[in-house]
């Protein structure tokens, strides 16, 4: 367990950042570990929900925006649904990634890979391209053996698609990334 | 007049559950709730989009609403959670103008945002409901035990999600319960499956999943019965490398709700696509058969 000193570590705009961007109002959590013990990935986290939080609300910036923790967090809303002070969690993990991406970390970097890919197949073709997505996936990580099993019991039936499915549209939705794209950057 | 809605599939549909979304347009057809694709609808980016940004995730959805938009449809509905979640946080906070107008500066053209956005399976249980279902059945379940899951985000947030229990959902409970099913009391009804982290992270799903297996088998269940594509691929699909893994021997049968829907309403192999799954389901129904012989 590591010890925070916070005379010297409270960083007030990363707190302020943090509760605009989810609007959630930390100073609410009284740590009483709910998040936590319903979180079915609390085994892999570094630091678990609550300490996410806890850490988040004594404005510990790099400390939370490096925890692998918030690249495991799968979305499940359990956090959310049971906080007694109706803090949104999952929102919170949410919006840490989003930080914490555009800080440039990457404590999982398969994990980020497969987000990546999968979101530049929809901005390609529209759609995600599953097949697609695993090729490259398996070229960018070099983990060439990734579910090679499973192909066995896709393809007969007929499950797997080797064709992208590209929609009318597709730029259309290629324009919402560069737009996306842009205002990042501007 | 039979309700119209604006049908979205979800990519999974076009490959790794096309069963899902055979058996639900086949459901919906023979109950009487017309669908209209949405047109040229896109990818809602699942959870990857919304780590990254949430008014690009919001966009995403919001192309599909505006597109639902243009038909004439008393709301937008689709069977998959993922997506289920994502429209519906679009819709949600896009209540909020200043969000909207940032949503709106990343798309081609406005949108109204006045239609409501369900579950196949909310309009199921609600429109239909268990009891007009019962009066359809042609082939009864009775005798085949099953535990349903629904996976962790089709009722939660409650806020958000609106629809039945975010603890103890009972939908589709009460939908197999109506085609003559035994239903098991499965305590892991909203548990994580491990989500999309088969591939980067399998063994979080071994665990996770293999967990779910585990009680299932406990609770004494035939089959499990779920409705979202994600789970039903790492129960079904991976449950080979979870036996693997987790040094167990599960053959458990993972079905989609609408699949057992259809069986029971006399629906064919076209609709059903039951050879779809990769855990056979005939030593399932085989049990159910002499169950019912048993007992008659
Ligand atoms: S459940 Fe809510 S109050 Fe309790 S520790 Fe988690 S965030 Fe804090
Ligand atoms: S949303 Fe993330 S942090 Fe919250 S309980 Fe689920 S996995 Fe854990």
């Amino acid at each position: 367990m590591t010890t925070v000193l916070l005379n010297k570590s409270y960083d007030a705009d990363f707190v302020g950042q943090v509760e605009k961007e989810s609007e959630q109002n930390l100073s609410l959590c009284y740590q009483c570990g709910n998040c936590t013990a319903g979180c079915p990935y609390s085994s892999f986290y570094d630091y678990p929900v609550s300490q996410i939080v806890r850490l988040t609300q004594t404005g510990q910036r790099e400390t939370v925006l490096s925890s692998r923790a918030l690249w495991l967090c799968a979305s499940c809303e359990s956090c959310t649904t049971r906080c007694p002070n109706n803090i949104d969690v999952a929102r919170v993990m949410d919006v840490l990634r989003h930080m914490a991406r555009r800080a440039g970390h990457k404590p999982e970097p398969e994990i980020k890979i497969f987000w990546d890919t999968f979101l530049n197949s929809v901005e390609k073709h529209g759609r995600v391209f599953e097949m697609g997505l695993m090729a490259k996936y398996i070229v960018k990580t070099g983990r060439v053996m990734t579910d090679a099993d499973l192909g066995m019991d896709l393809l007969p039936k007929g499950k797997l698609s080797f064709r992208a499915h590209d929609i009318v549209g597709k730029q259309n939705v290629a324009d919402i990334f560069k737009r996306f794209n842009k205002e990042r950057e501007s | 007049m039979s309700p119209t809605y604006a049908y979205y599939p979800g990519c999974s549909g076009l490959g790794t559950s096309a069963e899902y979304d055979r058996s639900t347009r086949a459901v919906c057809k023979t109950l009487g709730i017309e669908l209209v694709d949405i047109p040229d609808w896109s990818c809602c980016g699942s959870t990857p989009a919304h780590t990254v940004d949430h008014a690009l995730s919001c966009a995403l959805s919001a192309r599909n609403i505006g597109q639902a938009e243009k038909l004439d449809v008393e709301g937008i509905i689709t069977p998959c959670p993922s997506c289920l979640t994502n429209l519906k946080t679009a819709s949600h906070r896009m209540r909020n103008p200043e969000f909207k107008a940032r949503v709106e500066k990343l798309l081609d053209e406005p949108v109204e945002n006045r239609l409501p956005v369900m579950s196949v399976l909310q309009v199921l249980f609600e429109q239909v409901g268990p009891r007009r279902i019962a009066d359809r059945v042609t082939e009864s379940l009775s005798g085949l035990r099953l535990a349903p899951y629904y996976g962790c985000i089709m009722n939660r947030p409650p806020e958000i999600m609106d629809f039945d229990d975010c603890e103890n959902p009972i939908a589709m409970d009460r939908l197999m319960a109506a085609l003559g099913a035994d239903i098991a009391p499965f305590p892991l009804k909203v548990e994580c499956c491990g989500a999309s982290f088969g591939v980067a992270r399998k063994g979080m799903v071994m665990k996770l999943s293999g967990k779910l297996l585990d009680a299932a088998e406990d609770v004494r269940a035939d089959a499990m019965v779920t409705a979202c594509p994600l789970c039903q691929m790492n129960l079904d699909l991976r449950q080979k490398q979870i036996n693997a893994a987790n040094n167990a021997r599960h053959n458990m049968p993972v079905f989609y709700y609408t699949q057992l829907i259809g069986k029971a309403l006399g629906l064919g192999e076209d609709s059903l696509m039951l050879d779809n799954l990769i855990v056979r389901p005939v030593g399932a129904f085989r049990k159910m058969e002499e169950v019912r012989r048993s007992a008659s």
